[in-house]
C-alpha cells in the first residue's frame, strides 16, 4: 500500500509552500549553523575516486582568524602566539611508542584462536559491529570484544580492500549478504567497516562511518593522524586513542537512536523567547571583548542553547554533535573547570581550537563551551564564564532551563502531540532545513540515554521481542526507510505516504523542511494532509520557543 | 598577613590517581569511578602556613598519550609540580623521569618539585621499591612523598610541604612569576554578617570582595631577578 510520488504533489500539498513569502517553521534569515546536507557530501564520499582518498587538507580557518587577530592586533604578546598549536609529535616520542606497539604485537594470537573468538558469545548476534583499523591493518577500534584478539579479522579486512584497490583499481564500498550489509570506508590512513543487520541503508551507515572517523580527528586533527601514519606505516593509533573508545561508543549508540543524525540537524532546548535572548545576552555583552573567542556555546542534554559566534564563521551540525557527544560522554567535565584542546573537523581539521568548559552551576547542568584560537586565554575566559553565570542568575535563566531540561509537563512543548490536539498523530519529526534544526514529538529524555550508555558494551544484541508500546527510538527506527527514499541520489522523492496495518507513515520534503510523521493505521489521505496543516502551523506559532531563530555574534 | 599566589601542576601517566588525589585533597571525597580527565582541570584552593597563606591555582592534567604534547601549555609559569605515579607501575615511575627532564629544559624559573608515589594502599603489588623512588626524589631535589587517595593518607602532607617551600621559595626572590603581597584580611566585609535582605547588588559584588588583591590588597611589586 504504499504510494510514492515524484512530482505529481498534490496541489493542495503545496499550498503552504507558496501560501505567501512568509517562511517555513523554525526559519530565518541568518543561521548559526551551516545548513550544508550531510547526504550531500555522501554524495562527494562516494564519487571519489581512488586516489583521492589520501586526504589532503584544505587551508586552515584557525590561521586565518589568528592572522585576522593579528592584523588588528597592537597588542605585541599576541603575536607571540602565532605558533601553531597542533600538537608536534616529537621524534623521540614517536620512537618510544613505536616499540611499544611492537610488544602488542608480540602479545598476538595465534589464527586458532581468532577463529574461535569469532564465534565468542562477545561477538556474536550484535545488530551492528563496527571495526576500524589502519591501512597498514593494525586493529585500532572494536565496538564490540577486544580488538586485540580481532587481528586475524583486521587482516582480512585490509587484505579485501587493498587487493580491489591494487588488482582492479577500484575502491570496495559494500558487501551485501542475505541478512547483513557490510560497508567499508577508506579515510587517509584508516579503514573504517560497518557490519549491520539493521534497517540503516549504506548511506546512512558510510555517515556513521564518517562520523567516527570524524570523532577520531576531533581528538587528534586530521593534520597529526596524516603525519603519524607518514612517519610510521605501522603505528598503534589506539596510544593515541587511550581512554577515547568510550567517546567513539558513545557515539554510535547516539547515531542509532538520535534523530538528530538522521536529518543531520541539531535539537534545540525549548526555552521561552526571552529566556534565550537574556541568555544570549549574558554571554554577549561579558565576552563581546575577548577578540579570540570564535564560539560560545550553551548546550543541556545533547540540546542547543545558544550559540554566539564570531562574524562570519558558523559551525557545521556535525561538529555540533561532536561537542554533545564529547561533553555527554565526559563525566569530568562535572567536576571543575577544564581547559582542553579540541579540534572541529569541519570547522578546521588541521588544528586545535582551545577550549574552556564547564557547568553553569551545580544546581543547572547547563554546560559552557567557549572556544578560542588563544592558548593562553583561560583566565580570562574563566572570569567570562563567572560573570555570564552570575548574569544568567539573575535573569532566572538557570529556572527556565532547569524547567525545559526537567520537561515542566506546564509547558506546551514538553508534551506537544497533546497540547497540539490531534490525536490520530503519533509521532513527528520536523526539519527546517535553512538552520539545519529539528524538533521531534518526543525527545529522548536523558535518563533514558544514560541507560544506554550502561547497557551498551554488553547490549547491542538482536532481540525479537514484541514491542508494546514505541518509544522515539522505535518510530526514528522506522523513518530511516523513508529518509533514505527522500535522499536517494538518483530517484529521490518528495512525498510518501504509506499506511500498513501497525500504523501511516507519511514523509514530505519541500524547499525548506523535512517531516516525517506517524499516525494510526487507517487514516485517510486527506485527513492526514489536514493534520499535517494544522501541525505545520503549530511549529510555526511555537517556532521561537522551539528553534534559535537569530545568528547573535560577538 | 602575607599571601602568595602560586600555580601548580600535577603531572604523571594515564590511571595513577592524579585527579583522585586533587579530588580528595580539594573536595574531601573519593570515587571510584574517575572517569578520565580531558586537557586539564583547574582548582583553587589556600593553605594556611606560619602567618602565610598560600593561594594554589591547580592544574590537573591529563594523563593521556595524546595530550603528552599539550603538556607546556598547563606546566608554563607553574611554580611547582607533583609528579604523581603509582608505587604498583614501575613503568609509570619512569615516565616521571620523562617528566623532569621535560620541565627542567622547558621552565626556567625555579620550581619546587614533589615526586609522589600514590596507591599506597597497594602495598602487596608494590613494583617500586622506597627507597629507589626517595633516592631519586633527592637527586632531583624533590620531596619523596607517599600517598593513598583511597584512604586519604600523605595527601594533606604533600600539599602541605609545597606549600612551605613555595613561602621560601618566594621570600628567596628568585622567582618573577611568584604572586605575592600582604593582604589585611580582617578588614574583608562578609556578606552573611547583615540581616539585610539580600539585593541584587549585593550579589553582583560579592564577587569582587573576594579578589583582595584588587580590592584590598597593596600589591607588592613583582619581585625580579
Amino acid at each position: 500500500m504504499a504510494s510514492t510520488s515524484n512530482d505529481n504533489v498534490p496541489q493542495h500539498m503545496n499550498a503552504p509552500e507558496n501560501a505567501s513569502d512568509e517562511l517555513e517553521p523554525g526559519a530565518c534569515h541568518d543561521s548559526i549553523l551551516n545548513p550544508t546536507d550531510s547526504f550531500e557530501e555522501f554524495a562527494s564520499e562516494m564519487s571519489s575516486s581512488l586516489r583521492e582518498t589520501c586526504l589532503t587538507t584544505k587551508s586552515s580557518t584557525i590561521s586565518e582568524i589568528q592572522s585576522e587577530i593579528l592584523e588588528t592586533a597592537e597588542d605585541p604578546k599576541l603575536k607571540a602566539a602565532k605558533s601553531s598549536d597542533d600538537l608536534q609529535t616529537k621524534d623521540g616520542s614517536m620512537s618510544a611508542s613505536a616499540s611499544n606497539s611492537n610488544l602488542i604485537e608480540e602479545n598476538g594470537d595465534d589464527t586458532d584462536d581468532d577463529k574461535d573468538y569469532l564465534q565468542s558469545p562477545e561477538l556474536v548476534n550484535k545488530e551492528k559491529h563496527v571495526f576500524i583499523l589502519s591501512t597498514a591493518g593494525k586493529p585500532i577500534y572494536s565496538r564490540y570484544g577486544n580488538e586485540d584478539k580481532l587481528a586475524g579479522l583486521c587482516g582480512v579486512i585490509q587484505a579485501l580492500v587493498s587487493v580491489i584497490e591494487e588488482q582492479n583499481q577500484d575502491i570496495l564500498r559494500f558487501i551485501n549478504t542475505k541478512d547483513c550489509k557490510a560497508v567499508f570506508l577508506v579515510k587517509g590512513p584508516l579503514i573504517l567497516v560497518a557490519v549491520s543487520k539493521s534497517n540503516e541503508s549504506e548511506t546512512q551507515l558510510v555517515l556513521q562511518l564518517t562520523y567516527a572517523f570524524n570523532q577520531i580527528v576531533s581528538l587528534l586533527t586530521l593534520t597529526q593522524l596524516n603525519r603519524i601514519f607518514e612517519q610510521r606505516r605501522n603505528y598503534d593509533l589506539r596510544r593515541l586513542l587511550a581512554g577515547a573508545e568510550r567517546l567513539i561508543d558513545h557515539l554510535l549508540v547516539f547515531m542509532e537512536k538520535d534523530p538528530a543524525f538522521l536529518l543531520g540537524a541539531v535539537r534545540c532546548l525549548p526555552l521561552p523567547e526571552k529566556a534565550r535572548e537574556n541568555i544570549t545576552n549574558a554571554i554577549t555583552t561579558t565576552c563581546h571583548k575577548i577578540r579570540d573567542l570564535v564560539f560560545a556555546i550553551m548546550i543541556a542534554g545533547n540540546q542547543l542553547i545558544t550559540l554566539v559566534r564570531m562574524k562570519k564563521y558558523t559551525l557545521h551540525p556535525s561538529d555540533i554533535h561532536l561537542l554533545f557527544n564529547l561533553i555527554r560522554s565526559s563525566e569530568s567535565f562535572k567536576t571543575a573547570e577544564s581547559w582542553t584542546p579540541i579540534c572541529l573537523p569541519k570547522f578546521d581539521a588541521t588544528g586545535f581550537l582551545h577550549g574552556h568548559v564547564s557547568y553553569i552551576s551545580e544546581d543547572c547542568q547547563a554546560c559552557l563551551l567557549l572556544l578560542t584560537v588563544q592558548r593562553d586565554a583561560f583566565t580570562t575566559l574563566s572570569q567570562a564564564k563567572h560573570t555570564i553565570a552570575e548574569k544568567m542568575r539573575r535573569a532566572n535563566c538557570l529556572v527556565a532551563i532547569n524547567n525545559a531540561l526537567n520537561r515542566n509537563e506546564e509547558l506546551s512543548t514538553t508534551k506537544p502531540l497533546k497540547h497540539i490536539g490531534i490525536p490520530e498523530i503519533r509521532h513527528f519529526m520536523y526539519k527546517c532545513k535553512s538552520t539545519a534544526q529539528l524538533f521531534s514529538s518526543d525527545p529522548i529524555s536523558l535518563d533514558r540515554l544514560q541507560d544506554y550508555r550502561l547497557r551498551h558494551k554488553e547490549g547491542g544484541d538482536i532481540v525479537d521481542k514484541k514491542i508494546t508500546k514505541l518509544s522515539d527510538i522505535d518510530y526514528v527506527r522506522n523513518y530511516r526507510k523513508f529518509c533514505n527514499q527522500i535522499h536517494c541520489v538518483a530517484t529521490p522523492a518528495k512525498l510518501i505516504f504509506r499506511s500498513s496495518s501497525q500504523d501511516t507513515i507519511l514523509s514530505w520534503v519541500t524547499n525548506g523542511f523535512e517531516l516525517y510523521v506517524t499516525f494510526d493505521p487507517l487514516m485517510e489521505k486527506d485527513h492526514a494532509i489536514k493534520a499535517v496543516d494544522r501541525l505545520l502551523r503549530w511549529i510555526k506559532k511555537e517556532e521561537e520557543r522551539i528553534f534559535i531563530m537569530n545568528a547573535p555574534t560577538f | 598577613m602575607k599571601v602568595i599566589e602560586a600555580k601548580i601542576v600535577v603531572l604523571g601517566s594515564q590511571g595513577v590517581g592524579k585527579t583522585s588525589l586533587v579530588v580528595r585533597y580539594i573536595g574531601k571525597m573519593f570515587s571510584k569511578h574517575v572517569s578520565p580527565t580531558i586537557g586539564a582541570s583547574f582548582f583553587t584552593c589556600n593553605i594556611s602556613v606560619e602567618n602565610a597563606r598560600v593561594k594554589l591555582q591547580v592544574w590537573d592534567t591529563a594523563g593521556q598519550e595524546r595530550f603528552r604534547s599539550m603538556a607546556p601549555m598547563y606546566y608554563r609559569n607553574a611554580n611547582a609540580a607533583l609528579l604523581v605515579f603509582d608505587i604498583t607501575s614501575m613503568q609509570s615511575f619512569t615516565a616521571i623521569k620523562g617528566w623532569v627532564k621535560e620541565l627542567q629544559s622547558n621552565v626556567p624559573e625555579a620550581m619546587v618539585l614533589s615526586v609522589v608515589g600514590n596507591k599506597s594502599d597497594l602495598e602487596s603489588l608494590r613494583a617500586v621499591p622506597y627507597n629507589e623512588a626517595t633516592q631519586y626524589a633527592a637527586t632531583i631535589g624533590a620531596a619523596y612523598c607517599e600517598t593513598s587517595a583511597l584512604h586519604d593518607q600523605g595527601i594533606e602532607k604533600v600539599f602541605k610541604n609545597t606549600a612551605i617551600s613555595l613561602l621560601q621559595l618566594s621570600s628567596s626572590n628568585l622567582v618573577s612569576s611568584l604572586r605575592s603581597y600582604d593582604s589585611t584580611e580582617e578588614k574583608i566585609p562578609t556578606a552573611s554578617t547583615t540581616n539585610d535582605r539580600a539585593t541584587h547588588t549585593a550579589k553582583v559584588e560579592l564577587p569582587a570582595w573576594s579578589i583582595d588583591s584588587i580590592a584590598h590588597g597593596e600589591p607588592q611589586k613583582n619581585m625580579c631577578c
